[in-house]
Order: structure tokens, then C-alpha cells, then sequence
């Protein structure tokens, strides 16, 4: 590949031992992947140096160390040797975190896990990498530009960030996002360059699809039809909110690996439907009319066999003010199920807001908490006991029953608030 | 019993040489959330795969799907001494090619015929990786 001079200083070690081996890693990275050359980017999201217990442990043990630099050095960069990290160089934002700030023992987490992440918290900072904590960094304080080349880890965000927003990232990994934050630099492939990011496949939509539901449903679908490619979608769906690309997205993301998807009319790049093929012609046509809604719905289901549900999870992608506000009318004045959990995930930027508006306190009067920085399926955290959960999220039943061997019931947020207030799932597709 | 070999030719993802039993799938695998990096095994709910692990195996599959955290999770694999003994794909994206980087095993794609055609489970597979050749020796019949 070619190298700036620049580049080739990193890589010479002229800019001390942690560029040197964060490039030594982007250049096996980029040859793996064919790439010619690399792309500036100040704009990273990823989870710089971040451990769970698990890794500082096996540092500790194979490593002599377990501390923020060795995990930064060993894991993060890949390295055969510990270097001094230093402070980032792009603007970057840390993604989720492995449990609530507060609500730690809620989750479980032992006072060696809390202690542990606190430290971690304080050396991401120290280093200059901003404590968003979140899957939706869009949502707290990180929006890019059209445009833009960003390189952003978290499948969720980086679906919106091409497809909504029109910047520029491909799904990068921890260890590309950690040497691209102390670099700058991530390579110029895939969906940084033009040619990629025209469509492959027209989804057709006979079917109406209006509500947040119907969007996460839409995208699981979408995801399965056309795996990891680039649809173009025409028909039925409207102008969908902020909200409904972001269920979308997740959903798409999770069933198939979508990380960019045009929407004629609506989405930046695709003001007609020659627009967003560009040179290409569409390799399929699919179509999204009724059997296909239910089945999708069907197989969102698949998971969950008995109605009584002891918890009830929202949140995943981390929910907008808009969805708070949302959720603090249906429980307003009302009493969850003592049979029932509600666990409901945001970014701490939201939740100032829900604080503010009086939409946490509404949570906690009704028994349910809001909780920050991580989701039960990244926290592998659910209430003790746990057996059925309610989701409003395709991408969480895609994951959660997985991921803790758990029954799961997908439908809208207002099924999931009545199953948190009687302890049983009611929800059926409308 | 009679063994039939078989040469892929490809490019190379990660160099190095390793040889172990295939593991081959037609479905794409998530990273995070879609195997368990303690034990190499899949627990995507509807994959055909689940349940089954693939550590030691060479891993014969079309290619990464899913979360971001699909190159953690297979790192993480490595760490626990359960990463597959080199991979074999055919669709490239920045999942798998970080992946692979950072599972150290011997990765090929681009082949000049579809190994998920030419290779089933069970299959002994050689992979060097520095030169993009994969050798298959067909299970005896």
C-alpha cells in the first residue's frame, strides 16, 4: 500500500513506540482487507483501552499486569510489547460501558467489577477520550457531517451514521478504532469511497410501515434479505423519525450485517432511485408485503413460549428523550407487576434530561429503573431469576435469549409497558 | 478408504500455515453476541451452527456478520485458546479482515473456486496463509 510520509514516520517509530505499533496494526489491518491506502479521520468511536474483569485478569496472569497501558498495548494494539499509550490525537467517544454507574448492584456486578470500572473510566478520560458511554453517540454529543470520514465501531451507530446522517465509516473493531484514535488514521476502503456506497438490491414495501415496531420488524427483514449488502428501499414507509432509523438500523445491522441503506426520498443519497444505485443495477428485487411482515413477526417471537413475563427491557439502541417521554406517560401514576422487572437504558446525556423532566422519578414511582452506559445484553445483566423478558427491540431479541438462554417476546413499547404493569405478555401483531 | 486432494488457490489475509479438520458452514457468522469466546462455540439462535464449536477447527464459512465486536470476540477466542485454526471465507468486509488479524490464525479468501462447494465438515484442510493455498484432502469414503 502506499504510505504518506507521515504514515511512514508513525510506522518508523518517529513518533514514539504506541503510533509505531498502532500503525503496525491499521497496515496488517488494510492489507488484510486489499486496501491501498489510508483515510484522516478525527472523528472515532470505540472503547479505547476499556477492560472487563475477564482481560485485566488474564493480563494480570499472562502479562504480569493488568492495568490500562498493557491492555491498551497487548489487546488493543495487538503488540508483542507494552508501550506508553498516548493521549489521543482524534476527537473520539467512548461507546458502552459494562454496567450502570450507580445501579451496579441492581445488575449483579460484584464491588471488584465497580472498583475495577471506575479505575478504567478515569484512565479513558486521562487520555482525552470523552465519556459518552453510549451506543448512540448521535444522541449525546458526537453528530458528524455529510460527508465526513469517521471511524466508528458499534453496528447500530454506524448504520445511521452512512445511511441518515450520510458521513462515512465502515464497521470498524476495538482494536482498528483504539490505533485509529492515537493515529488518526483508518484505511480508505469499502464505504469511505464513493463506489461503495451506491445500492445493490431494491427492497419493494407493500405494506405499510408506520410504527416503531413496524421499523424494527422492516429492518430484521431487510437484513436477512440482503445479508451485509446495501439496500434501496421504495414504497410504503413515509419519512421515518429519528427513532425508527435508528430501530431500523439495529435491526439490519443485527440480522444480516447492513451498514448502509438508502431510502428514496427520505435518506441523503438518495434524492431518486438512480441516485442511489448510481452505475449499478439492482442484483435482486424483494418485496415486504403482509406474509412478509408476519413471518418476520413470527420469528421475532420464536423465542418465547410462556406468557408470564418477569422482566421487561427497553432501550436498546439507548433511547432518545423522545422514547423517555414516551415511556414516563404509559407508566405515569401506575405500579409495575411485583412479578415483573423493568429495566430501561439510555446514555447519561439523555437521562440528565429525563432527570430534569421528571420522567426518572415517573420510572422509579412505577417500580422500574433507568439505568446508563451499557444493555443487558452487553452487561450480560438481567434480574435474578430471570426467565421471560418482553423486548421492543429486534436487535435485543436477535441477541439477549442468545446470549443469557433466555425466552424472549418482541412487540411494541406500549405491550412491553403493560406486560411490566401485569406480569404477563399480551402482544399480538396489529 | 481412498483420499481425493484437492488445491484452492486465493490471496492472503494473514499469513502462517496451520491444518486441521474443516468446520464448514453456508451461513455467516456473528462475532459478539453469536459465538461464546470462553468455548469457540456458535449460539446464534437460528444458526445451523449452533451449538458447535469451532476451536482447532479450520473454519470454512461465507464470511462476518453482525455486531462490531466480531474481531473482540474472536480475539478474545484466541486469548481462551479457542480460535479456530485458520479461516476460509469468501466475502471480505472490515469484520473479518480485523478478525483475522487479530485471532492470528492463517486466513485465505478470494479462491479461484468456492471452497464452501469444494470443502465439507470433516474435510483435512492445510492453509498457508503467506501463499494463498489451500489444500484439501476429501474424507475418506
Amino acid at each position: 500500500m502506499t504510505l504518506t510520509d507521515g504514515e511512514k514516520a508513525m510506522l518508523d517509530g518517529a513518533c514514539g513506540p504506541g503510533k509505531q505499533k498502532a500503525m503496525e496494526l491499521l497496515v496488517r489491518y488494510a492489507e488484510a482487507l486489499g486496501a491501498e491506502r489510508f483515510v484522516d479521520t478525527n472523528n472515532v468511536a470505540g472503547v479505547p483501552g476499556s477492560s472487563s474483569l475477564f482481560l485485566q485478569n488474564y493480563y494480570k496472569q499472562h502479562a504480569g499486569n493488568g492495568d490500562y497501558e498493557t491492555i491498551y498495548s497487548l489487546y488493543d494494539l495487538d503488540s508483542d510489547v507494552v508501550v506508553p499509550v498516548p493521549k489521543a490525537s482524534s476527537y473520539c467517544c467512548h461507546l458502552q460501558g459494562g454496567m450502570d454507574p450507580e445501579l451496579w448492584p441492581a445488575q449483579g456486578m460484584s464491588r471488584e467489577a465497580y472498583e475495577h470500572f471506575r479505575e478504567d473510566e478515569a484512565a479513558v478520560a486521562s487520555h482525552g477520550i470523552q465519556l459518552l458511554k453510549t451506543c448512540t453517540p448521535y444522541l449525546a454529543g458526537n453528530v458528524p457531517v455529510k460527508g465526513e470520514h469517521c471511524a466508528w465501531m458499534e453496528s447500530s451507530a454506524v448504520v445511521f451514521l452512512n445511511s441518515v446522517i450520510g458521513a462515512r465509516t465502515n464497521t470498524e473493531g476495538r482494536e482498528s478504532t483504539s490505533a485509529a484514535t492515537i493515529t488518526g488514521k483508518i484505511p480508505d476502503w469499502g464505504l469511505h469511497r464513493d463506489e461503495y456506497r451506491y445500492g445493490t438490491h431494491a427492497i419493494e414495501v407493500e405494506v405499510p410501515v408506520e410504527s416503531v415496531m413496524d421499523w424494527g420488524m422492516f429492518g430484521y427483514f431487510v437484513g436477512q434479505a440482503v445479508e451485509e449488502n446495501i439496500p434501496v428501499i421504495t414504497g410504503a414507509c413515509g419519512q421515518p423519525n429519528l427513532i425508527r432509523h435508528k430501530h431500523f438500523g439495529a435491526a439490519a445491522a443485527s440480522s444480516g450485517g447492513v451498514e448502509m441503506y438508502h431510502i428514496v426520498g427520505s435518506t441523503p443519497e438518495a434524492a431518486t432511485r438512480e441516485m442511489a444505485f448510481g452505475p449499478r443495477k439492482p442484483v435482486a428485487t424483494i418485496k415486504y408485503g403482509p406474509a412478509e411482515r408476519r413471518a418476520v413477526y413470527e420469528r421475532l417471537n420464536s423465542n418465547g413460549s410462556r406468557s408470564d413475563v418477569d422482566f421487561v427491557m427497553l432501550g436498546c439502541p439507548h433511547y432518545s428523550i423522545e422514547q423517555l417521554w414516551e415511556v414516563a406517560r404509559l407508566l405515569d401514576g401506575k405500579k409495575i407487576s411485583d412479578r415483573c422487572r423493568l429495566w430501561i437504558f439510555t446514555s447519561r446525556a439523555v437521562k440528565s434530561t429525563a432527570d430534569l423532566n421528571g420522567y426518572t422519578k415517573t420510572i422509579q414511582d412505577a417500580g422500574g429503573l433507568l439505568m446508563t452506559d451499557t444493555c443487558s445484553a452487553i452487561a450480560r445483566a438481567v434480574p435474578p431469576g430471570t426467565r421471560v423478558v418482553a423486548l421492543d427491540s429486534a436487535k435485543q431479541s436477535h441477541y439477549l435469549p442468545a446470549i443469557m438462554g433466555i425466552e424472549a417476546w418482541f412487540g411494541t413499547t406500549e405491550d412491553c409497558i403493560r406486560a411490566a404493569l401485569t406480569g404477563r405478555w399480551n402482544g399480538a401483531l396489529a | 478408504m481412498s483420499t481425493r486432494t484437492i488445491i484452492l488457490r486465493g490471496r492472503k489475509v494473514v499469513g502462517g500455515c496451520a491444518e486441521g479438520e474443516a468446520l464448514v458452514t453456508r451461513e455467516a457468522i456473528s462475532g459478539w453476541g453469536g459465538i461464546d469466546p470462553m468455548t469457540g462455540t456458535v449460539i446464534e439462535t437460528h444458526h445451523e451452527l449452533r451449538g458447535v464449536s469451532f476451536k482447532d477447527k479450520v473454519l470454512v464459512f461465507p464470511g462476518a456478520k453482525g455486531s462490531s465486536g466480531w474481531s473482540n470476540a474472536f480475539h478474545m477466542a484466541r486469548l481462551t485458546n479457542s480460535a479456530p485454526k485458520a479461516m476460509v471465507f469468501n466475502i471480505m468486509n472490515t469484520k473479518i479482515a480485523l478478525g483475522a488479524v487479530v485471532t492470528h490464525a492463517p486466513a485465505v479468501t478470494g479462491f479461484d473456486q468456492d471452497p464452501l462447494s469444494v470443502i465439507e465438515t470433516g474435510d483435512w484442510v492445510k492453509v498457508d496463509g503467506d501463499r494463498g493455498v489451500v489444500e484439501v484432502t476429501k474424507r475418506g469414503v
